[in-house]
């Protein structure tokens, strides 16, 4: 159990652990969809790339999911959370879930969850919650990374061929709708803000816009229109991905209860 | 092992006193224990059974991350995923060493690749089983990676220096994943019936292919001959082949677990097991391509290759575009 904080008495505990669950939503199911590709990329750079992207993803699930069950005290661990919540239980972005479709859109989904999760963990880095800040300034560094990896590969294939150039915008067409929903403000966003818990969510959004356009611009594709967003995944309501991540990954824990591994 | 029969192209092996001097100057050196660089002259044989010999361990490690890639999203705590996740990372590293000490010989990543799927070059027969539960990925890191340190052990000490190398960075890594598969075992043999019942079930299906990673007997053959000359192999198949058994069975018992070999048993005087002899008929099929899973892993691998056409050409493309760029502004200052 963590040690409570001066901001966990005053900070509702069930925003809190909402919070805590999507963060570590977003990394658990990232993880998994770069897992996917293991031996299947088109080159082994790429192989070793996104394991290691994956596995600090992992890594950082382990802490977020670990704080969530200590803020929520009824014993729940990170891999009960992980392993034994339905589809509704869920908090990540529709984002992180989308099939992996090809590398083009592996590499666009990484790179617009990457501007996002950077800026976020910088600005949790200065979390009242000391835990918080903890976390978010171990996971920040190795974030750094990939969004400097992501933002590269975007711009070298979107500058690259015509099919690379295609691909690319197709990629950032397809999933521009579901970047609507990171900066989406919950009821219980407001509660941590003014606890300087965590920041409020559309409050990122100028300096991800200009991280993006200008990532955007450099790899010579073609910012979508703002338009319809879609929305629920930090409600519950997923897209019907999800029920199939969970059936895969909650296997073993599922079919086998109680046993230990 | 994961290089099963590399070939030498001997007829048989020469005598010092057959040898030109520039061969015998080479064959010299290795029986003095020195290695062998890059840029220095060596037997064209030599070159090619190393090429072989290494390309067959690069795709071994590259292929490999198929069957244990098979149960990352479906690891059962967020611990083992991670270690899985960072041992599939590590092999792909070990592909990665021994692609480049390959092209030190004068072979590009691309034509090794090239060889790979058009089936020219093999890769360790043992990638062409399932892994069907989790216990597998236990018996994976401590059969499979335990009869391939028990080859790649000797390799440290192989006479050609970029190989040397890069088995000695491999071999602490293999250690690591050796213990972690026995780990995986360990925790589910002391679970519920279900779960010992699936490490015995894996380790009944693993065993013989293990034993076959080896490959059959070579004391007769002239390529293993010609290669121990050239100290690229150390040791003959059976010799490492009854050390694998001999460091495997009292772990299996340790497990709880049993061999399925009838014919296992403890042999006092030569102070080692006598076993059972391998199905040979099968592992040639499999080397053949008629394993359980040669379609499917062969068919990934070409599959990533040809569905990323477009992304290693647009990163080239960039490079061009950047080149030219350079180029158009050092022009424009001048």
């Amino acid at each position: 159990m963590a040690e409570a904080t001066v901001a966990d008495a005053a900070v509702d505990p069930t925003a809190l652990f909402e919070f805590l669950l999507r963060m570590g939503d977003n990394t658990l199911i990232l993880g998994h969809r770069l897992s996917e590709w293991c031996g299947h990329a088109p080159a082994l750079e790429e192989d070793i790339a996104l394991a290691n992207t994956a596995l600090d993803l992992i890594g950082q699930t382990q802490l977020w999911l670990g704080l969530a069950g200590a803020v929520e005290g009824k014993g729940r661990s990170a891999d009960d959370l992980a392993f034994l919540r339905d589809a509704c239980e869920f908090r990540n972005l529709l984002l992180n879930e989308r099939p992996n479709g090809d590398f083009g859109k592996t590499l666009m989904r990484q790179f617009l969850f990457d501007a996002w999760h950077h800026l976020f963990l910088n600005a949790l880095r200065l979390s009242s919650d000391t835990r918080i800040a903890e976390i978010a300034g171990k996971a920040s560094k190795e974030v750094s990374y990939h969004l400097e990896r992501s933002r590269d590969l975007v711009i070298r294939l979107g500058d690259g061929t015509a099919e690379s150039h295609g691909r690319m915008q197709g990629a950032l067409d397809d999933l521009w709708p579901y970047t609507g929903e990171m900066f989406m403000n919950e009821a219980s966003d407001a509660v941590l803000a003014a606890a300087g818990v965590a920041p409020e969510p559309a409050g990122l959004k100028t300096e991800w816009d200009a991280l993006v356009g200008e990532t955007l611009s450099e790899a010579t594709l073609k910012e979508p229109a703002e338009g319809y967003m879609q929305k629920g995944g930090k409600r519950g309501i997923h897209t019907e991905h999800l029920g199939y991540i969970l059936a895969d990954m909650q296997f073993l824990q599922r079919a086998y209860p109680g046993a230990t591994w | 092992m994961y290089a099963q029969m590399v070939k030498t192209d001997a007829p048989r092996v020469k005598t010092l006193d057959e040898m030109d001097p520039q061969e015998r100057s080479f064959q010299e050196r290795i029986d003095q224990g020195q290695k062998i660089e890059p840029k220095e002259w060596m037997p064209e044989g030599y070159r090619k059974t190393l090429i072989r010999q290494i390309s067959q361990h690069a795709h071994s490690e590259i292929v490999g991350q198929l069957p244990e890639g098979n149960w990352i999203t479906r690891a059962p705590t967020l611990e083992r995923k991670a270690i899985l996740l960072a041992k599939v990372q590590d092999e792909a590293g070990h592909g990665l060493y021994l692609y480049c000490a390959a092209e030190t010989l004068g072979i590009s990543r691309d034509e090794m690749y090239e060889q790979l799927h058009s089936g020219k070059a093999k890769y360790s027969s043992i990638f062409n089983y399932p892994t069907l539960t989790w216990a597998d990925i236990g018996a994976i890191g401590w059969l499979v990676d335990g009869a391939a340190i028990m080859n790649q052990v000797p390799l440290q000490r192989c006479s050609y220096g970029p190989y040397s190398r890069a088995m000695i960075r491999i071999c602490k890594e293999e250690s690591f994943h050796q213990r972690q598969g026995f780990d995986i075992l360990m925790k589910m043999v002391k679970g519920t019936p279900a779960q010992k019942a699936m490490v015995q079930d894996a380790l009944n299906r693993w065993w013989w292919p293990s034993l076959m990673m080896f490959g059959p007997s070579d004391d007769a053959s002239v390529h293993s001959a010609q290669s121990m000359a050239w100290k690229i192999k150390q040791n003959s198949n059976d010799e490492l082949r009854q050390k694998f058994v001999d460091q495997t069975v009292p772990q299996a018992e340790y497990l709880g677990l049993t061999i399925p070999d009838p014919k296992l048993e403890w042999n006092e005087e030569k102070g080692g097991y006598d076993f059972g002899e391998p199905d040979w008929n099968e592992f040639f099929e499999v080397l053949a391509g008629n394993g359980p899973c040669n379609a499917e892993r062969l068919g990934a691998r070409r599959k990533a290759w040809a569905d990323g056409a477009w992304f290693r050409d647009g990163l080239t493309a960039y490079a061009e575009k950047q080149a030219a760029r350079r180029a158009g502004n050092e022009a424009a200052a001048e």
